[in-house]
């Protein structure tokens, strides 16, 4: 058997060419090719930068956090109900609950906005709109994923909360607030949450449809019967991706949420989530081997295992509607 | 077995008429319900250009383009966040730019199939998922301490570029997919090798597609706040930031909204971080203007 | 083409020296009329597999030197998948395995330390489709050249491919046009000029015509008439007055259900002789009734 990869025959020695060749001497031996062999070197080094990166991130939030483990301990980071990181470890209060909750909060109510929106926009896109509606309103939704997120947490503090405050009451309402940052993130994630779901959608076969209308299924029944179920998985993946989004989203929240860490289900309450501390407590200087150092990559490495099992989750449930058809 | 039928009667015929034109109300309602969901979220956006721009638009002007930031609002202004912001984009343009194209190259063209490419792959759709905030955490320790850059417009650089990483090898990827397999038979019957043919063939014919994918990478990388917030941009530095001191500390657009939003005073608050916005903005519209240049004024027919 | 000189690379030697005695027993009639050093390719109980499957299965024949060699039969049959085991081209789809021996001039084509882009070199290829590269006339002619460290002189190569390609008058002002304003009659030749450019041993060519109008085609016919004085061609075509008129000596290929539950089917060489007694007294009755229509 004679099939061999291409790559082995480079640069190998010539067989010994018979002696009944004819007038030309030939030899099929591979040109020695150093230079192309360097390169290729260079364009492996260039994919495996990839590798590194993701490398890099774990050793470097786990090795900072391991050192943080040494001081307080993992029963206490996960149970403490206070989050109070400046004051050493005598005074600080390491438990991570109220950064949690902050993070789980704000994503809460970003889903409550984004997957109704996210999911309408996306049916209709995909059910509703006639081609030329679809060419102009697909790109004007992703215009939004390219907003800068600082801009919106612009938009959050300076007219999201006045108006919350205008509805509800100025006592109601505090000044920073996750509800303001929750609406606004959950406009950012629209267009993940859309754009994937209507792929999802999209890729349900014609013939389904066909067949749903033919036993006498009106647009809205084999929308919601047939074409949603059917995209269903498609569609688990692209609200849990939003939501990975959401929790690692850091901008909205750092400007328009707060900074105190609290343990609360009152959406109008000022709290801090996992990804404003990390920027809080950088901005703050806080000295390189510090106890407030390492908290930051503690918080970082639950941060990173979050969004890390979500997209484990949703990509499951991507390669399960690839399967279908 | 006989079945008896009971025979229709006009009161059910009229009573199902009733009911199909109860139904398409039903369905009306749907539609204009989906149609609304989908029109919110565009409505919001539009809300947030006219909200921006009415706050920011007076503000702007010679003097908050070339004036450095100031205690007071009325003198600030935004050179060297702009500057800083230019900077790294070419910085981070110059690292991220061949490695991903050397990467997308190496993954469609040379890669075997094996356990380790697969591992690439899935790494690479991975680490789009990995919040941006993380690079951060991830510049400040091995580019600011363990390679000792410090909280330089390198060590900010540098990070964007992972940041962006993978949208560029996904962009490459797909524009290398799209060069016909013709055109590489080709090269390889005329005796070239496999990098002869990508280089000379494929790379010319997939790099319109590579910069588009690349300037839309960039476009997100000078939005990005937080990775630079932590790695360690400065808010005031009364000094413009040039590509080649690149080891020299730094300031960046959204680093200085960030710091404008964050004030009480209106001032700061409002018309400063509006104004810094629009000028962000404006960056980004130019950019994504240059990424649909290039891609309709270098793209070929097969 | 005047006729005369038609005939006269029409003309076969007249002496008979068997290529290799022990091989005398199961070879065809063919090869009997040719000198050893005249044979290109020998190709022994080759069988290629995509994955598991064989796409064609023991096929042994031999290829002469300035002959025209047709490769026909119905789709399906194998015989691109063939063509492209004579430059490796089937290296790059990773599940597809060549099992048996291909010599060229006695070298085997498949030994270990054997690179396949040297193989491309001696032995172009012209595609089913026109496949130039998007840029000039000019640029496609010397792509092969400058890949393969030719030191030549560029403008000679241009003229002198173009010329043997019968595409220079054409084009001759239009050298640094995209090759994409060709037409696609043209771009084939070009094709064939650009193989021609790094003055290879052998051509093969998978249906160089089947994407071409009848004027197209009769053009790239007469082409390969001339060629044959410089260079060996294989021809992959399912054209059979094509293979009729142009070649010197045929094989045909079919298809065998290779197994009867999955109705899985693998080529196979029929008949392989000069073109002459191909069509006119086919040894193989399935042969017979391809070539007279009854089939296929």
């Amino acid at each position: 058997m004679h099939s061999e990869p291409q790559t082995s025959a480079a640069g190998m020695p010539a067989a010994a060419a018979g002696p009944e060749l004819p007038s030309q001497p030939l030899s099929l031996a591979g040109r020695t090719r150093r230079g192309e062999r360097v390169i290729l070197g260079l364009l492996w080094l260039c994919a495996a930068v990839s590798i590194f990166t993701t490398v890099g991130i774990v050793l470097v939030l786990f090795v900072d956090a391991s050192d943080f483990f040494r001081d307080v301990s993992i029963w206490k980071f996960f149970t403490d109900t206070a989050w109070r990181p400046f004051g050493g470890v005598e005074q600080g209060r390491f438990g991570v609950l109220p950064l949690v909750n902050g993070t789980l909060l704000v994503t809460a109510i970003a889903m409550m906005v984004a997957v109704p929106l996210g999911l309408g926009s996306a049916i209709y896109l995909s059910e509703y709109a006639a081609p030329r509606a679809r060419r102009v309103l697909k790109p004007v939704l992703e215009l939004l994923a390219g907003v800068p997120t600082v801009v919106l947490g612009y938009f959050a503090l300076t007219f999201m909360t006045p108006v919350l405050r205008a509805i509800f009451g100025t006592s109601t309402v505090q000044i920073f607030n996750a509800a303001s940052a929750g609406i606004v993130m959950g406009i950012m994630i629209v267009p993940t949450i859309a754009s994937l779901s209507e792929d999802a959608l999209s890729a349900v076969p014609q013939g389904l449809r066909e067949s749903a209308y033919g036993l006498g299924g009106t647009k809205r029944q084999v929308a919601i019967r047939v074409v949603t179920p059917a995209a269903l998985s498609g569609i688990v993946a692209a609200v849990i991706l939003g939501m990975g989004r959401a929790i690692g989203e850091t901008m909205i929240v750092a400007i328009a949420a707060g900074n105190l860490p609290k343990l609360t289900a009152n959406p109008f309450d000022q709290i801090q989530t996992m990804t404003a501390y990390i920027v809080q407590a950088v901005g703050g200087e806080a000295a390189r081997g510090s106890l407030t150092y390492e908290s930051i990559f503690a918080v970082g490495a639950l941060l990173f295992l979050m969004t890390f099992a979500l997209n484990v989750l949703a990509q499951r449930f991507v390669r399960r509607y690839r399967e279908v058809y | 077995m006989a079945v008896s039928t009971p025979r229709r009667t006009v009161h059910d015929t009229l009573a199902g008429l009733e009911r199909g034109r109860r139904r398409k109300l039903k369905e009306r309602a749907f539609a204009t319900v989906l149609f609304t969901l989908t029109a919110v979220a565009i409505l919001v956006l539009a809300l947030l250009v006219v909200d921006i721009v009415l706050d920011g638009f007076t503000r702007i002007n010679v003097d908050f383009l070339t004036r450095y930031a100031s205690r007071t609002a009325e003198n600030t202004g935004i050179r060297a966040g702009l500057t800083g912001t230019l900077s790294l984009m070419v910085l981070t343009a110059l690292v991220a730019f061949p490695v991903g194209v050397g990467a997308a190259i190496y993954l469609e063209e040379f890669a075997p199939d094996n356990r380790f490419t697969r591992l690439m792959e899935a790494n690479i759709s991975n680490l789009a998922g990995v919040p941006s905030v993380v690079y951060g955490l991830l510049g400040v320790a091995v580019f600011v301490y363990a390679l000792n850059l410090g909280r330089s417009l390198l060590a900010g650089a540098l990070t964007l570029a992972l940041l962006i990483l993978p949208v560029i090898i996904v962009a490459g990827r797909e524009s290398i997919r799209a060069v016909p397999l013709a055109i590489r038979d080709g090269g390889l019957a005329l005796g070239a090798t496999p990098w002869q043919v990508s280089y000379r063939q494929i790379l010319p014919s997939a790099l319109p597609g590579m910069l588009t994918g690349t300037i839309l990478a960039l476009s997100r990388a000078i939005g990005e706040t937080a990775p630079i917030l932590v790695v360690g941009a400065v808010f005031s530095r009364r000094a413009d930031n040039e590509p080649w001191y690149f080891m020299e500390a730094f300031a960046a657009l959204p680093v200085q909204i960030y710091n404008f939003v964050s004030r009480p005073q209106e001032g700061f608050k409002i018309d400063a971080a509006s104004a810094g916005i629009l000028v962000l903005m404006a960056v980004l519209l130019i950019m994504n203007s240059a990424a649909i240049v290039a891609r309709n004024r270098f793209s070929r027919r097969y | 083409m005047d006729s005369a000189q038609s005939q006269a690379v029409r003309q076969r030697p007249v002496l008979d020296v068997p290529v290799d005695s022990r091989a005398l027993a199961h070879h065809t009639a063919a090869e009997h009329s040719k000198l050893a050093s005249d044979l290109v390719f020998d190709v022994r109980d080759v069988t290629v597999r995509y994955g598991v499957h064989p796409a064609i299965r023991n096929v042994s024949l031999q290829i002469y030197r300035h002959e025209i060699t047709a490769l026909i039969g119905p789709s399906g049959c194998g015989k691109s998948t063939f063509i492209r085991c004579f430059n490796r081209m089937n290296d790059l789809i990773p599940s597809a395995t060549v099992e048996g021996t291909i010599t060229y001039h006695g070298q085997d084509l498949y030994a270990k330390g054997v690179d396949p882009v040297e193989v491309r070199r001696r032995i172009g290829m012209v595609f089913q489709k026109p496949n130039p590269f998007p840029k000039s006339v000019r640029e496609n002619i010397l792509f092969g050249p400058k890949v393969n460290g030719m030191e030549v002189d560029a403008d000679e190569v241009v003229e002198r491919s173009l010329r043997r390609a019968a595409l220079w008058d054409e084009v001759r002002n239009k050298l640094n046009d995209s090759a994409y304003s060709l037409s696609g009659g043209q771009q084939q030749r070009l094709c064939i000029a650009r193989a021609i450019a790094i003055d290879p041993d052998v051509i093969l060519m998978d249906e160089p015509a089947s994407a071409l109008d009848p004027i197209s085609t009769g053009r790239i016919e007469d082409l390969m008439r001339e060629l044959q004085e410089r260079y060996t061609i294989v021809i992959v075509t399912h054209n059979m007055q094509q293979a009729a008129r142009v070649s010197d000596r045929t094989a045909f290929f079919t298809t065998e259900v290779e197994d009867e539950a999955s109705d899985f089917r693998s080529g196979k060489l029929v008949e392989y002789d000069f073109t002459e007694k191909i069509f006119k007294n086919p040894s193989d009755r399935r042969t017979e009734d391809y070539v007279t229509g009854r089939f296929g």
